[in-house]
């Protein structure tokens, strides 16, 4: 049976399509993709909240840096200390600088990254909304005749979309910064001499996938956290869940993506 | 100064609410089933009800949150339930809207709260006229002091206030009032009830009270109407919606005038 808005409307009346659970997850799932395209086509409409995204880019973005320069450190530092053991037994450790930059720029900078601002931003943004919403905040926006859709959720994805993309640029950073203080501690390996290894393997598709992970986390971060925020209720608990669920489920749909993403370029790559 | 709401001259050739035939249900139940209802203009009518009557999906459907299921809705001659998006918009200009929990963003201040929908509704008006809205209304709503607060740093009553103050900013013709005094102690009541009133006379606004405090329905209404069951039970002034032999509305008056 298809699943229209008239079947899910009609849900408290008629029972359950399939079982409780089973109707609830796909009610959830739909209203999520009528979210979704809901943002496509407001993004583009006027009046653009300038000001409120470049405040939401300076909330994601600049407040997270921290968090992303010691993580991206840690990640790069652990990463060669950890793979340089497998390497020696070949006497290949001259091939960490270029391990590291084919490692973090297809995968371990989006990722690590995403991860990141998914627990960070995703909740705040789940949070905010959601006790917006229950509080009545955003109704009060919709009576003053400002559409809370433009003015809360498109300015937020947009913001997510832009700062974890610089924010996954300066992870990668980091990231190699980290390799780099282990290789030159052991190998002893000169800055020029580092980076022209990590980037002598890379190619413009690797560049490529660096860009699409971070726009396309980036995106799903925002837009789940509004949409879990936007759709919270019974009060308090209702805000807590949706931080919750905009977390683990934002988490669960970066990896379904990083999976899909390796399968395509991969598959591009090899063409 | 206390004014009284009997003293307001009421046009009741214009009506600047009607709602014909009402029925609204969430699922399986049924909360409005067949209201109507008129507001004239310059009239605070009080819609008084128990709690989960519906009162406040009623406010809702005429401001066009919620869409009504049956029947029609007029707010100042335009059809509610049949407008655009930019229609509806216009027309929600030219309402204001109190919430019971006040409903102020947090993160902005006072100042911030009132000017928001002026500056996000018009974008040309000049920073010293919007100031200069802000400051008429809070000093209407008596906290011109707390201008440049944030809501967590305001009581229960203050909130209210800066919260009928934002329902007021863009010169409304109509404004709804959501629970104005729950939550609120007697004293703290009596102040919203007189700002209420005086709002009325100021702005010569129509106004629909929502509440369930029967000492604001007294005070504030020109007309009270009765909700139960999703209907109306009586329509009148307050002697003459309580001068009944009516078991469920004598029930209600004595439960408030004894507890």
């Amino acid at each position: 049976m298809a699943l229209s808005d008239e079947n899910i409307k009609g849900q408290g009346k008629k029972g359950y399509i399939f079982t409780k659970n089973l109707d609830s997850y796909l009610t959830d799932t739909f209203n999520g993709f009528k979210f979704t395209t809901r943002f496509f086509k407001e993004v583009f409409k006027k009046p653009f909240y300038f000001r409120e995204t470049v405040n939401q880019c300076f909330e994601i973005g600049i407040r997270s840096l921290p968090l992303i320069a010691i993580t991206g450190f840690i990640v790069g530092f652990v990463f060669v200390k950890q793979s340089r053991p497998s390497l020696e037994s070949f006497g290949a450790t001259s091939w960490l600088p270029s391990l590291m930059g084919i490692a973090t720029i297809r995968a371990l900078g989006p990722l690590v990254t995403a991860l990141i601002t998914a627990g960070k931003v995703g909740s705040g943004i789940g949070a905010e909304l959601g006790s917006m919403k229950v509080t009545e905040q955003v109704d009060a926006m919709e009576v003053s005749a400002i559409n809370p859709f433009k003015y809360l959720v498109v300015t937020r994805v947009v913001a997510a979309m832009v700062s974890i993309f610089l924010l996954v640029l300066f992870c990668d950073f980091m990231e190699l910064l980290g390799s780099y203080v282990n290789i030159n501690s052991v190998e002893g390996i000169s800055v020029p001499s580092f980076l022209r290894n990590a980037f002598s393997s890379l190619t413009f598709l690797d560049i490529f996938t660096n860009i699409i992970k971070s726009l396309t986390y980036g995106f799903t971060i925002g837009i789940v956290g509004c949409y879990k925020g936007f759709n919270a209720s019974q009060g308090t608990r209702g805000v807590g869940m949706a931080a919750n669920q905009a977390v683990v489920t934002a988490i669960f749909l970066i990896f379904l993506e990083e999976f899909v993403i390796v399968q395509i370029i991969n598959w591009v790559r090899y063409l | 100064m206390k004014i009284n709401n009997s003293d307001i001259l009421i046009d009741k050739s214009e009506k600047v609410i009607s709602i014909e035939g009402l029925h609204k249900s969430f699922e399986d139940l049924d909360v409005l089933c067949g209201v109507d209802l008129m507001l004239f203009r310059r009239e605070n009518l009080t819609v008084l009800g128990r709690s989960g009557t519906g009162k406040s999906v009623l406010l809702k459907i005429i401001v066009g949150l919620l869409k009504p299921d049956q029947g029609n809705v007029f707010v100042l001659g335009r059809q509610v339930n049949t407008l655009s998006t930019s229609e509806l918009n216009f027309l929600r200009l030219r309402i204001g809207f109190s919430f019971q929990s006040s409903a102020l963003y947090d993160s902005m201040n006072v100042f911030q709260n009132l000017a928001f929908p002026l500056t996000m509704n018009n974008k040309n008006m000049s920073e010293s006229k919007v100031k200069e809205m802000v400051e008429e209304v809070l000093s209407a709503v008596a906290l011109s002091e707390k201008i440049y607060q944030m809501p967590a740093d305001l009581s229960g009553g203050q909130r209210k206030r800066i919260g009928i103050a934002r329902a007021l900013i863009t010169k409304p013709e109509i404004i709804l009032y959501d629970e104005p005094t729950s939550g609120l102690d007697p004293i703290t009541s009596v102040e919203i009830i007189d700002l209420i009133n005086k709002v009325q006379h100021m702005y010569s606004t129509s106004s629909i009270i929502i509440t369930h405090d029967l000492t604001c329905a007294k005070n504030t209404g020109n007309r009270i109407a009765l909700l139960d069951n999703g209907k109306f039970l009586k329509v009148g002034t307050f002697d003459d919606v309580f001068s009944t032999n009516d078991e469920i509305i004598k029930g209600f008056y004595n439960y408030n005038f004894t507890n």
